[in-house]
Parts: structure tokens; sequence; C-alpha cells
């Protein structure tokens, strides 16, 4: 028996401003896995990110997020979320807005040093937030996220804009995470980086067109790579 | 809530002050300098200068404390940091707590400044204590700090959050008493005058600057206002949402 999902969505139903964003989606994620969430923009990714976090208003169905129910005060120490765009302070430093952060999930300060090495920040550790380049924003961003070792990261593009040694570098990190323990929800819509998953999660119209490794997904459809892969994906929906 | 935490915001909030020190030499020295102008505007007229001084000194710390609480919490709302906060584990009394007590501080420190100017430098003279005076404006500056936190939550930019300075703010100076007798006003407004806080921080201030006994309405007053102080941050509070459509 596999063991009991980290998350766990059954028929969601989310309504932003009169349209339909996610009709009645149902979906698992495996622990210490990483899991990459894909799909074009608009395709409901970030809805989704922001209800398994609670922070999104639901319509209808139900969710449990490592065995609670989603929203619970004590998920929150427990989940670490990382928006699209940097949500950091840009007035304060980057070492300052980790020392926050590390105070508010308790964390010790000697976590910082780590997250800073982590995300390849450790030499601008002194630079206000708001003098950085966006990738860097990015990246401490995601630093902040790191400092509570958080059992559920959910991660919404966290690669966008970074060069590709530090985007594999990256991906290295999630994938050391998950083998500690971790369950990591990965949005992209980049298809190369579906690859670098454990499994793949296609969202698109708020549907959820597959929920299978890459390599399954290649053989299933038969395709080379897995942009047509997912293309394939679209058009059998499309035609049933 | 947590002490930890709450410190922690507080901390955070006067870190990013620190990064602005322009916007500290404003907020700490405006004041002051309207109070200067003051006296020169009065130059000929030393008792005008007593009786409308005091009272001003106690109401501008509660116009540049709401205009820099309701821009700041714009801004965390707009930066997404408000909504990263709330998926943490942060209660919400630590996040207002957490501003109330920096920008308190803050306020603390305004006030001396204005009040050492006033009292020591230009020799303001009012009735009652000079203490009292410098009570009342820390506790406008924090009813400014509390209404700036609630009304930034109908603030989409801080374009708007600065729009509410004329759309809120002067409307409850202009009915308020100091510029014109509430009993002389249209019935309409005088009634509308005692539904609105800066009506009684006035009344106070106006009571302990100028001659005449303190006795129980400047409790009231007092009363009223801490109470308004504590209304707007629980309404505060409920427009912190952590579900949002």
């Amino acid at each position: 028996m596999s063991p009991a999902p980290a998350i766990d969505v059954d028929d969601l139903r989310v309504v932003r401003g009169g349209n339909v964003v996610l009709p009645g989606l149902s979906l698992k994620v495996q622990p210490g896995t990483v899991t990459g969430l894909l799909g074009p923009s608009g395709s409901g990714k970030t809805t989704l990110m922001r209800a398994i976090v609670g922070v999104q208003r639901i319509a209808g169905g139900t969710m449990r997020v490592l065995g609670e129910e989603d929203g619970a005060p004590s998920l929150r120490a427990q989940i670490g979320y990382v928006t699209q765009a940097p949500s950091v302070y840009a007035d304060l430093t980057v070492t300052e807005n980790l020392r926050y952060f590390a105070r508010l999930v308790g964390a010790s300060a000697g976590r910082i040093p780590t997250v800073l090495r982590t995300v390849g920040l450790e030499d601008v550790g002194d630079r206000l937030v708001g003098r950085l380049s966006g990738g860097q924003r990015a990246r401490a961003s995601l630093a902040t996220a790191l400092l509570g070792e958080p059992r559920l990261l959910v991660l919404d593009e966290p690669t966008v804009g970074l060069d590709p040694v530090l985007r594999r570098d990256l991906w290295a990190t999630f994938h050391a995470l998950a083998d500690a323990g971790s369950t990591l929800l990965v949005s992209s819509h980049v298809m190369g980086e579906a690859a670098l998953c454990d499994r793949l999660l296609l969202l698109r119209d708020g549907r959820l067109l597959a929920a299978e490794t890459p390599a399954e997904l290649l053989e299933r459809t038969g395709a080379d790579d897995l942009d047509t892969a997912f293309l394939r994906r679209v058009e059998a929906a499309e035609a049933a | 809530m947590s002490l930890r935490r709450t410190a922690a915001t507080a901390g955070r909030v006067l870190s990013q002050l620190r990064h602005d020190p322009r916007t500290v030499a404003l907020l700490l020295f405006v004041p002051s300098l309207l109070i200067v102008l003051l006296k020169g505007i009065f130059a000929g007229q030393p008792e005008t200068f007593d009786r409308i001084g005091g009272p001003l000194l106690g109401l501008f710390p509660f116009i540049s404390m709401f205009v820099v609480t309701a821009i700041t919490v714009v801004r965390e709302r707009l930066s997404g940091t408000l909504e990263r906060l709330l998926t943490l584990p942060i209660a919400k009394a630590d996040i207002l707590f957490g501003y109330g007590i920096a920008f308190a501080l803050v306020a603390l420190v305004q006030c001396s400044v204005v009040s050492a100017v006033a009292f020591g430098l230009l020799g303001l003279d009012v009735a009652h204590s000079a203490w009292l005076v410098f009570a009342l404006a820390v506790a406008n500056a924090v009813l400014g700090m509390a209404l700036g936190l609630f009304v930034s939550a109908f603030a989409a930019t801080e374009f708007q959050a600065v729009q509410f300075v004329p759309a809120f703010i002067v409307p409850q100076l202009l009915l308020s008493g100091l510029f014109a007798p509430r009993d002389q006003m249209n019935r309409v407004l005088e009634a509308l005058s005692y539904a609105l806080p800066l009506t009684y921080a006035y009344d106070a201030l106006a009571r302990v600057t100028g001659p005449g006994e303190l006795g129980v309405r400047l409790a009231v007053d007092i009363a009223v206002v801490v109470g308004s102080i504590v209304l707007a941050l629980l309404l505060g509070a409920a427009t912190l949402r952590r579900r949002t459509s």
C-alpha cells in the first residue's frame, strides 16, 4: 500500500471574480517527491497552490494537506510557500528579511547562512533586496521559505529568470530536500523542467490532463519529448 | 498571539524605517517646523498662538502617523508580503500589534521633539499641564495609526491611501471644533461631529490648553479616543483575511 498522500484534493472548485478557475479538480501528491505542476499560464496552477496553502477561498470540494484539513492553523508551521512575484521586503537587506522570517517560523539564526548558500546569495546578504536583480530577489524569496525546513514546499515558478547553472543547482536542492522527506510541489510552464520532476501533474483550463512520471507520460503518448507528449494529452482531452 | 512574533514584527517595521532616513527626518521634524511656522504667523498675537498652538501640536502627529501607516500597510498588501505572512504561523494580532508598537514608538519620539520645541524653545503656554498635551499628542498619534491601518484595507494603491487624508481626515478636522465652535454649525454637521473620533481628540486638547475646569468631559474625551483606537484595531484585524478570492 502506498503511503498517505501529502496532498489529497477531491473535487476542488474555485471561482474567482465570476470565472470558474477550477471546475472540480481531484489529484494527489505523494510524500517525499518533487511533483511538477505544469500547464500554460492561466491554467489554474497558482490558484491550486493558493488553495493548498490555505489563502484561496474555495467554492466546493475537500482537501487534506499533510493529513490535516486544509487551512488548519497547525499546517502553517509545516508549509513553505513561495509566490511567483518575490514576496520579501524590498527596503530590508536579504539577511534582515531572513532574520525576520526565521523568528516567525522559529528557525534558529544559524539557518540563515545555510539557506543563503543554498540559493547562492551568500555574497549579497547585506544588500537591500530592492537593489537586487529580479532573479536574486526571487532567490531571496525562496530562501525565506527554506528557513523552517518545512514538510511541504509549494513553489510557484521558482526558477524563472535564473541562469542555467543556478537552475540546475536549485533542482538538485529540491531533490535533496525530497530525499530528506519533504514534499515539493513546483509549478513551471517550461517543459524542459518537467523532466526533472519525479511526477507530473498537467493542468489545462483547471482540468487535470495527466498525473504520471515523465517516463510514463512519454511511453503512454508515444512522444519523443515532453512538449509533444503534453500536446497529445491536450488533443486527447479535446477529442473526448 | 506570541510575544516573540509581535516583537519581531515591530523590529522589522523599525528596520524598514531605518533604511529610509529621509522619512524618519520628515516624521520627526515636520510637526516642529509647522509649530515654528505657527509661531511666526501669530507673531503679533501671542495669545492666539497659545490658544491654538496646543491643540495643533496634539493633532499634527495624528495626521502624519495616519499617512505613514496607511501607506506602509498598503505597500505590505501590494508587495505580497502580507499574503506570505498569512501563510505563516503568525497571528493577525501579532501583525497588528507589531505595527502598532513600532509606530507608537515613532510617535513617542515625534511628540517628544515637537513638545520640546513648542514648550521649550517657543514658549508655548497652556492653561493646564504641558505633560497632558504631550500625552494626548501620543494618544492621537496612535489613533491616527489605528485609523490608517483600518483604511488601508480600502485603498488599492498608495495614491488612494494618500487621498484618504482629504477624504477622511480633513472633514474630521473641520468638524472637530478647531475652526468653528460646533454648537454654531449646521445642526446636521454638529450631530455628525459627535460620531467622529477627532472631535473628542480636539475637545480634550482644547480643555487641557484652555482655561476652565478639566472635569468629567476630559475623562469622556480620553475614553472615546482610547475606545476608537481599540475599535479601529479590531476593524483593522477584520480586514486581514487569510483567505481571499
